[in-house]
């Protein structure tokens, strides 16, 4: 092409404390191309991407340039239209209870000065632009009562016509994994819509986990990995295996891992025909003392399967089986749940697995207040007592009880939740990225002390994208990719590659049991 | 010879043991002391009580100074007190209830109706509008929790859909001639010069206290207030938590109907309503002091003597009736507030 590029992107670098999370990374998406975005968790894709949105100020002597112009860094956010950037992230920002003419024209809402408004003729000029891309959404619509599909229709259009009014450039569009939770007809007719914004120049940026997805709609793709550029491709000329082995980064070849073995006993726990949101029908079993691992791409569905199985979500069929008892799960509730034994550590530690406000020993002792009783009453000092000697066993620190949760380090509240929950002594323990945000000493503690529970007998189920902690706790692990388990790595195939590489190819592979 | 080794090994692995914990110890912070800005806070507003008798009373000694104003101030605010107290219990669970000075209202008229008109006996009439009360708070949790709707405007509405009750059944006139078993009772009989209705607000206030302070029950309100989601993934049925407490505040609140009545020996059908703020200044001032942070049953008593002490000193200094708004309502905003002041500092989710 002769013509100037409509972003090229040069020496980009990203410093998180001692992390690069952008190491000198290049990129150029050509006019009317569609450019795919790469890579897996950590990868630094959305790294980028918010360097582009002016969230993250990058490192000096990185450049971007939009149509031959370089712009400034950081990035101004509030200029990022007239740049010709645009994002359409996977929370659309829509309003769902405006109607969708008002929610197309939000930005000139938000803005302008607008007396008088004929909203007549509002609808009609959003009824001709949904024409304009071959789109059939009614104007006077809720937006909450549109299809998901609709809704993400809906912020391309906007975000494309907000480009249109904002820049005299034809623009570039970024979408930010848009299409996880569609089913596969509205993948189509997103990509339909990708189609038609190209033809009238602008260029995407397409951000996706999904091979298949990026082989079918983009021109080239751009493979990120650890924060490094590794490839641009063609995607006429690149396989999916070539894909996924850049995405991965090595040739298959199974080593190492895979050191623990599933304990040999019949199972203590059985999930039958779980459906809930997104997910099923799942069936599987655990031994006593087993640590299962469920995994998958964004999307997949897995990650619900913990709060599912203790009642903290509506499933909406299936049966949980535990020590020969049998319960519905459309009916399960936390407290049922937590009779039978059962616990869970959800990932939103200050939202749902304990109060930030409330003393670490008030968190701790909550599931056995009964226990802290004496004759004359429950005591702050029996609470504190009782939390000391939990958090010296779990290793928190500093181990004052009396501190509020949120004053202690994500890894140390982390410990201490979890201590909370072994205490009750459990037969399943259901987790939901147990480490998600957590130091490196603190996710050995974490690890110790779930191996220790396992090794008395207790069954661990652990929700995460975090394959090298997938394959260093589990004795087996489950892949995930749309709402259906694909993939079972046990025993020496259970490494932190091969479990990437399942979940990679996961969406091209036949289901199996 | 090879016992000895082992002994001067594990010698030194104690000594370097206890060089570690040592060492772990100067690492971990010092243990939370009470300090300075915490001592104020718990204490601030007695000692803002007792600055202000010592500066009212140096304009007015003869009244300030003087046991008997305070005896018949502290008889005359019990009911205030339990309204607050009946408050502090939805609050703690998240949920406000408006209604309870209406409650207040509709206990008091309902015994005087029962007790002057309909001749009933004292006791069981007392125990019908205690019932009424827990009724009223059932209400208010049936559409809280089984429509859905906040709180807040759920006991706007009921509050004043009880104040239509209280008209209706009084036919909008003041009935006097309670029971003069329960005047006697609440208000003529003096236990340290001070009427009988202090001290049951007195040991209402300790029963709480116990309630929040140490028993399980407590907890759970609180975690139930301050993380609705993780007190239900821990076990506690929210529901129940909440719909209790607000079932208490109804009750609680018809009991200060009882104070009321026994205090004037009769029932106004419209006096109840001017108890709705002070109550509310009364929690969220006392949720300042002893227990920072929190709303508090001791707290919440010693801020409506606070607040009645200023309204009582200001009367004296011959300030026009209107004060009274002046000081509860501005103390309301003062109180929320401080408390916002309190909670930024700390850490809160």
């Amino acid at each position: 092409m002769t013509q100037t590029p409509a972003l090229s992107i040069t020496g980009l670098s990203k410093r998180f404390g001692g992390a690069l999370a952008l190491d000198n990374v290049a990129l150029t998406v050509e006019r009317g191309e569609v450019h795919g975005l790469l890579g897996s968790n950590g990868s630094g894709k959305s790294t980028l991407i918010k360097v582009l949105a002016g969230f993250h100020t990058p490192e000096p002597g990185g450049q971007v340039r939009l149509y031959g112009r370089a712009a400034p860094l950081p990035i101004p956010g509030a200029q990022v239209r007239a740049l010709g950037l645009a994002f359409v992230h996977q929370h659309l920002g829509l309003i769902g209870s405006l109607s969708v003419t008002e929610n197309l024209m939000i930005g000139r809402l938000a803005t302008g000065q607008n007396w008088g408004l004929n909203w007549a003729r509002e609808q009609a000029r959003a009824a001709a632009v949904f024409a304009r891309y071959g789109l059939s959404i009614d104007p006077r619509a809720e937006v909450a009562r549109l299809s998901p599909v609709e809704q993400a229709l809906l912020a391309i259009v906007r975000a494309v016509e907000d480009l249109k009014s904002a820049s005299t450039e034809p623009g570039v569009l970024v979408l930010d994994e848009p299409t996880p939770f569609l089913p596969r007809a509205g993948v189509d007719q997103l990509f339909r819509l990708v189609k038609t914004c190209v033809a009238g120049g602008a260029s995407v940026i397409f951000v996706s986990h999904d091979v298949d997805e990026v082989r079918e709609i983009t021109d080239r793709a751009t493979i990120l990995r650890d924060g490094k550029l590794i490839d641009t491709v063609v995607t006429r000329d690149t396989s999916h295996d070539e894909f996924v082995q850049r995405i991965i980064g090595r040739s298959m070849a199974a080593y190492g891992g895979g050191s623990k073995v599933r304990p040999n006993a019949g199972p203590l726990v059985r999930v039958e025909n779980l459906i809930g949101q997104g997910i099923g029908p799942v069936s599987f079993d655990m031994a006593p003392g087993e640590i299962l691992g469920l995994t998958g791409l964004i999307g997949a569905g897995y990650d619900t399967v913990p709060a599912l199985l203790y009642g903290a979500r509506r499933a909406t069929k299936g049966r949980l089986r535990i020590g020969g008892r049998s319960i519905p799960l459309r009916i399960i509730e936390p407290l049922a749940a937590l009779a039978r034994g059962i616990v869970y550590l959800p990932a939103d530690r200050l939202g749902a697995a304990g109060v930030g406000s409330l003393p670490v020993g008030d968190n701790v002792g909550l599931p056995v207040l009964k226990r802290l009783t004496r004759g004359l009453g429950l005591f702050a000092r029996d609470i504190e007592n009782h939390a000391s000697v939990l958090g010296a066993q779990a290793g928190v620190k500093p181990n004052i009880p009396a501190l509020p949760l949120s004053a202690l380090s994500g890894g140390n509240a982390q410990k201490a939740l979890l201590a909370k929950w072994l205490q009750v002594e459990p037969q399943l323990m259901l987790l939901d990225e147990p480490t998600q945000g957590v130091d490196v000493g603190a996710r050995q503690d974490i690890w110790d002390a779930l191996d220790r529970a396992a090794a008395g007998g207790a069954c661990i189920l652990i929700g995460s994208t975090d394959y090298e902690q997938l394959a260093k706790l589990c004795h087996r692990v489950l892949v995930f990719a749309r709402g259906k388990m694909v993939g079972e790595l046990t025993g020496v195939a259970l490494t932190k590659d091969a479990i990437a590489e399942a979940c990679f190819r996961s969406t091209t592979l036949p289901v199996s049991a | 010879m090879m016992t000895d080794q082992t002994q001067a090994t594990e010698a030194r692995i104690a000594a370097l043991e206890h060089r570690l914990a040592q060492f772990e110890g100067r690492l971990a912070p010092p243990a939370p002391r009470t300090t300075g800005t915490e001592w104020a806070e718990r204490f601030g507003l007695i000692v803002a009580w007792g600055l202000m008798i010592l500066v009212l009373g140096y304009f007015k000694p003869d009244q300030m100074f003087a046991w008997n104003s305070y005896a018949s101030m502290f008889g005359s605010q019990a009911m205030i007190v339990v309204l607050a107290l009946a408050l502090i219990i939805p609050l703690t669970t998240g949920d406000f209830d408006l209604s309870v000075a209406s409650t207040m209202g509709l206990a008091a008229m309902t015994l005087a109706v029962l007790n002057v008109q309909q001749g009933w006996g004292i006791t069981e009439t007392i125990l019908v509008v205690l019932l009424i009360g827990a009724v009223v708070g059932a209400v208010n949790a049936i559409f809280v929790l089984w429509f859905g709707i906040h709180s807040l405007i759920v006991t706007l509405g009921t509050g004043y859909f009880i104040n239509g009750l209280v008209l209706w059944i009084s036919k909008s006139a003041t009935v006097a001639g309670v029971s003069p078993g329960l005047v006697k009772v609440v208000i003529l009989t003096r236990f340290l010069g001070i009427p009988l209705a202090f001290w049951f607000a007195a040991v209402l206030a300790v029963v709480i206290w116990y309630a929040f302070q140490h028993t399980a029950l407590g907890r759970r309100l609180l975690f139930v207030g301050r993380g609705r989601e993780v007190a239900r993934l821990s076990g506690v049925n929210v529901t129940y938590v909440r719909a209790g407490a607000l079932m208490a505040s109804g009750t609680i609140s018809a009991l200060a109907g009882v104070l009321f009545a026994g205090i004037f020996g009769s029932a106004d059908p419209s006096a109840s309503l001017s108890f709705l703020l002070p109550a509310f200044a009364a929690a969220f001032l006392g949720s300042t002091t002893l227990y920072p942070g929190r709303f508090n049953a001791p707290g919440a008593f010693v801020a409506v003597f606070f607040l009645s002490t200023g309204i009582m000193g200001l009367n004296f200094l011959g300030a026009p009736g209107f004060v009274k708004n002046l000081f509860y309502g501005g103390g309301l905003v003062v109180a929320v507030s401080i408390s916002q002041l309190i909670r930024k500092r700390r850490p809160m989710d």
